[in-house]
């Protein structure tokens, strides 16, 4: 894949010198580039703004015909005060929490140990059930949601967080992934570990494990997230506002507060908000959680 | 798969092999516990309610009266005389394409500026990728508002240019693709990240070869960028239209389940949170579920193949 420069020179990760041709910079072309990434930013910004704006407002000028960025007596914290008291918007950022980490936990124990099992160990049968997990990633989540439904009910975990958590953590993609990675692993490695008599275990938890904290790094995040916005599931399975999650929660709001928009606003400002101050400050992580994961472990 | 004679026997007297004795018997291998509870709950979670919905959709089963009869083919027969299951897959599909294109195209132009800019990459990233990471109800709360006839942010615009306001939510021409708009808006920042990483591991000395060859920047993009990328391309599309075809919560959130002006944003999944949630006939749900299931294996299927050919090729 890679082109040899002619003649072939010193490794190309020298600062650019006189010896590099590097595209040519045309200004006009740059700022180009520049302005049209300022208009989508514009664009992809302008709709949080507005809600930001709106959440800001006192509730009997957010409804002004035309729209104004600026209210005329200008800007209160009202809404989100209102919100947090009556609310239950505190409580389901709990359970929100609570289910994803337990969901993630979860999600990369079972994954893990599955990806080890089919990796790194021989037993009968071990093809046929790999083969079984892959076929699972055709499987979409929402054409199981009404036998699931029905299933927990039959066993009592119906509004529960056991009955929330419980369906999340089989990921087979996770499982694929995982042991993609741990394929690559040099069995040299182990070699040394299992003359010293280490089990299957030993090398697991020792090698194995520390050598791929940054493929279970981006497994953890992109799991977090997927489960941090489920919707569907939480709201099918729970009825009892004190256990529901963020997004579920945040349809209450919208019945339940109806016109008032700016606490409907600061609701969805409130609920929007974690995920994307974590990502200031991991954004390289998350980035590559997403793009390793989402490309397929590649 | 030769095996002793002796490990063929357990496996006949099921997995304790309690009629073995104990002697006899071979330890359980130790790969067997590291996939046994990973493989214990997918049967849990997977593939029982898989089997059991396929059960359901022979049965007329209900959600409020214990037992049920076996129906055959009924519930199948009756769905494809159903206009709703007709009008929902149209839908579904209408939004897929309609997603799709501009999902796939508006991520590349992105990851493409983005990468020729070069500078400030955690700006643009944070921008385009932000509402990826919100809940699905706050994008449509927030668009939801965004879309208000009178005092929305988007006929306010609408009327500073002098234009028509337009029915957003409330058009049954229209409402679809407002919802296409929201989920652009909403999840292209996915797509944009890969596009990204895929630009940022082509090897920098083709793209010096190019220059050497005194290539410009557009033609550089055209003919080796975009061809090195190809394979993501191929990813992503696949990756939207299965996103896509599961189009569920948006529509619902925003117009409050009732499936938008004149049912015209009914999405065949709505349909059948409708028919078990709401009209408790979970057999045939669990039919048009495995009508729907059987257009995502067809897309998974192609793609799998072209991948195939493409590795064997």
């Amino acid at each position: 894949m890679t082109t040899t420069l002619d003649p072939p020179g010193p490794a190309t990760t020298s600062p650019p010198g006189p010896a590099r041709r590097r595209i040519r910079r045309n200004p006009l072309v740059t700022a180009t580039i520049y302005s049209a990434l300022a208009a989508l930013t514009v664009i992809w910004a302008a709709p949080l703004v507005w809600a930001v704006l709106t959440s800001l407002k006192h509730e009997g000028e957010t409804t002004t015909v035309p729209p104004q960025l600026v209210p005329d007596s200008g800007f209160t914290v009202q809404a989100y005060v209102e919100v947090l008291s009556v609310g239950d918007l505190t409580r389901w950022f709990v359970n929100s929490t609570i289910v994803a980490v337990a969901v993630t936990a979860l999600t990369l124990v079972l994954s893990a140990a599955a990806a080890y099992g089919f990796s790194r160990t021989e037993f009968r049968g071990r093809r046929t059930l790999f083969a079984i997990t892959v076929a699972g990633v055709m499987v979409p989540s929402q054409i199981l949601i009404v036998p699931l439904y029905e299933q927990m009910l039959a066993v009592g975990l119906a509004d529960t967080y056991l009955g929330v958590i419980l369906p999340q953590i089989v990921v087979p993609a996770m499982v694929f992934i995982l042991k993609r990675f741990f394929d690559a692993i040099p069995h040299e490695l182990e070699e040394a570990a299992r003359i010293d008599g280490a089990g299957p275990l030993r090398i697991f938890l020792t090698i194995v494990l520390p050598l791929s904290r940054p493929i279970l790094a981006a497994v953890a995040i992109f799991v977090f997230i997927q489960c941090w916005n489920n919707f569907l599931w939480p709201f099918i399975i729970l009825s009892d506002p004190s256990l529901m999650t963020l997004p579920v929660g945040l349809v209450q709001v919208q019945s339940s507060f109806g016109v008032r928009y700016a606490q409907v606003m600061a609701g969805a400002v409130l609920a929007g908000l974690p995920l994307v101050v974590a990502f200031l400050f991991f954004q390289r992580q998350i980035v590559q959680g997403i793009a390793t994961t989402g490309l397929g472990g590649r | 798969m030769s095996a002793p004679s002796e490990v063929r026997r357990t496996e006949q007297t099921g997995p304790a092999g309690a009629a073995e004795p104990a002697s006899r018997r071979r330890r359980v291998p130790p790969g067997v516990w590291f996939v046994l509870p990973f493989m214990l709950s997918y049967v849990a979670f997977v593939i029982w309610p898989l089997t059991r919905g396929l059960w359901m959709s022979f049965h007329d089963t209900s959600l409020v009266r214990s037992g049920s009869e076996f129906v055959g083919l009924d519930n199948y027969t009756r769905l494809f005389a159903d206009p709703l299951v007709w009008s929902s897959l149209w839908t579904t599909l209408v939004f897929t394409i309609g997603s799709t294109i501009p999902l796939v195209l508006i991520a590349l132009v992105m990851a493409l500026l983005v990468h020729a800019g070069g500078r400030g990459q955690w700006f643009w990233r944070l921008a385009f990728f932000a509402p990826y990471l919100m809940p699905v109800a706050t994008v449509a709360l927030i668009w939801n508002w965004l879309f208000q006839n009178d005092v929305g942010l988007l006929n306010g615009l609408l009327g500073v240019l002098g234009m028509q306001p337009v029915g957003w939510t409330s058009d049954p021409s229209v409402a679809l693709w407002s919802v296409v708009l929201l989920t652009v808006w909403w999840t292209v920042g996915f797509n944009f990240l890969l596009y990204l990483a895929a630009l940022q591991a082509i090897p920098p000395d083709v793209l010096e070869a190019a220059a050497t060859d005194g290539a410009g920047r557009w033609r550089t993009t055209r003919s080796i960028v975009l061809p090195l990328i190809a394979p993501t391309t191929g990813l992503v599309l696949v990756l939207q239209l299965l996103a896509s075809l599961k189009l569920f919560d948006q529509a619902y959130i925003l117009f409050s389940g009732d499936g938008g002006p004149e049912g015209s944003v009914t999405p065949v999944l709505q349909y059948v949170y409708d028919t078990g949630f709401v009209g408790y006939r979970l057999g045939y749900a669990s039919a048009i579920s495995y009508v729907f299931f059987l257009l995502i294996l067809v897309i998974a299927l192609a793609h799998a193949w072209l991948a195939g050919r493409r590795r064997s090729a």
